[in-house]
């Protein structure tokens, strides 16, 4: 294996333009290696030094533009995240332990492409894009902008090109009176892996109804998706009539899998227990309510004291 | 393929040279020299292996040591002041919090982090804190209560 620091991302982009794989914490990539999953790649470029990658950049429209360095520890305690992108926070703050969330980051995250991620459903529901950098032969850079949704085609997978790096993740302004939760269903508070989960956006009329409502879900499919035949759900209010649909819709369009975490029957239950608890957390912080850092806590999701 | 990087450790620089595909764990280990910091499940899980890496946590069993050069890795074998416990290291020992040993000095790494970052960390805090160490000897209660207490000596 060959190993390198890049010092500029043009240098780290150049590297992978002639067959190096990007190396951020590794917490991913060292822990497949060691298991066997997958050997170290020949050629290794360390992106985690590269300052421009780390840096969240609030623009004047209320859109965020999140280096795809950033970890998910400052994701975690950022304030504005966690004001306005609740439910990216919330994701964030589930990601293994503090070590994990020391050294991951969100751009290793969003293309190791699991369908177990924990930021997954957070970026779907909050209509995330992600930013792809390459430069060909020539030493041109090209970008490319690609809806979260088309850049994940399965377990492990993106649409991304080899010779592509994900440079940064942006999120559009967030509507008046809007709110996002993400929950996930686990067995212990830490080093976990989601068992289900579910992201929820809504934002609220005047009158309390909803205006927009978008849920995803986690680890009930080869990836990470956005629940679709929501359209009923407008105008109405977020009462236990709309809640009981939500599961419904839910457990309808996932397609889990058993495996030893759960079966699939169990995981069809309770992603519709999430679905409709992160949509009832999304309104309550629409409507004001703080609910702390991750909302599992605040659920009492987890194993018990 | 092989390389030569230094690695400063506990503030002392020593030049290795290493295939690049080693962990920090067994660099620490078996070139350095310092055993403090242990292997347990070589997976992230247990946290045995956790060092500081400029302040902060990390597994070092799924951390490629030529990722660490010219940054600043602290190991239990740093904690100490001249031939004085850490709190840490005294607390756990008065309150009964060790058993086999295997786990501490990486639930020690943990703990220091914790309390460099936050002077008066809730009962809540100290778990996340902990929540990527695994004990399988004390049942944690004695632990928290070291570190607990720690930080109110540290407090002053």
């Amino acid at each position: 294996m060959n190993f390198t620091i890049a010092a500029t991302v043009k240098e780290a982009l150049s590297a992978l333009a002639s067959g190096a794989r990007p190396v951020a914490g590794g917490s991913d990539l060292v822990v497949s290696a060691r298991h066997g999953k997958a050997p170290l790649p020949d050629q290794l470029i360390a992106i985690d030094r590269l300052r421009e990658l780390q840096q969240i950049v609030v623009n004047a429209d209320g859109s965020v533009r999140i280096g795809a360095g950033v970890t998910h520890a400052e994701l975690e305690i950022h304030p504005l995240i966690g004001s306005t992108f609740s439910a990216l926070a919330d994701g964030s703050a589930l990601v293994g332990s503090p070590a994990t969330r020391h050294v991951g980051t969100l751009g290793g995250n969003v293309m190791n492409a699991s369908p177990a991620m924990d930021t997954g459903a957070p970026l779907v529901v909050l209509g995330a894009t992600a930013e792809l950098q390459s430069i060909d032969g020539s030493g041109a850079l090209a970008t490319r902008l690609v809806p979260i949704g088309e850049l994940w085609i399965g377990p492990g997978r993106t649409s991304a090109q080899p010779n592509e790096l994900c440079v940064a993740i942006h999120l559009p302004a967030r509507a008046g009176r809007s709110g996002s939760a993400y929950l996930r269903l686990e067995y212990r508070r830490a080093m976990e892996i989601a068992v289900v989960g579910a992201a929820a956006s809504v934002s609220l009329a005047a009158d309390g109804s909803l205006l927009a409502v978008s849920v995803a879900l986690t680890a009930v499919g080869p990836k990470v998706f956005a629940l679709g035949n929501m359209e009923s759900l407008r105008g109405r209010p977020v009462d236990d009539a709309l809640l009981r649909e939500v599961a419904s819709l839910a457990e309808e369009q996932a397609t889990p899998i058993s495996d030893l975490r759960a079966g699939a029957s169990y995981r069809r239950h309770t992603v519709g227990v999430m679905a409709r608890r992160a949509v009832g957390a999304a309104a309550e912080r629409a409507n004001g309510t703080t609910i702390a850092i991750p909302v599992n806590r605040a659920q009492g999701i987890g194993a018990a004291r | 393929m092989s390389t030569s990087i230094n690695l400063r450790v506990n503030g002392t620089t020593y030049p290795v040279t290493i295939d690049e595909g080693r962990n920090l764990v067994s660099v620490i280990r078996t070139e350095v020299g310092l055993t403090g910091t242990k292997e347990g499940c070589d997976d992230c899980e247990c946290g045995a292996c956790m060092v500081l890496l400029d302040g902060r946590p990390v597994n070092s069993c799924s951390y490629l040591a030529v990722q660490a050069q010219d940054r600043d890795i602290t190991t239990i074998e740093g904690v100490m002041t001249g031939n004085e416990l850490h709190p840490l290291q005294r607390n756990l020992l008065e309150e009964g919090g060790v058993q086999c040993g295997f786990c501490t000095p990486g639930m020690i790494m943990s703990a220091t982090a914790l309390l460099s970052s936050n002077a008066s960390p809730t009962d809540e805090e100290i778990r996340i804190g902990l929540s990527g160490n695994l004990c399988r000897c004390t049942g944690y209660a004695k632990i928290l209560a070291a570190v607990e207490r720690s930080a109110a000596e540290l407090r002053g």
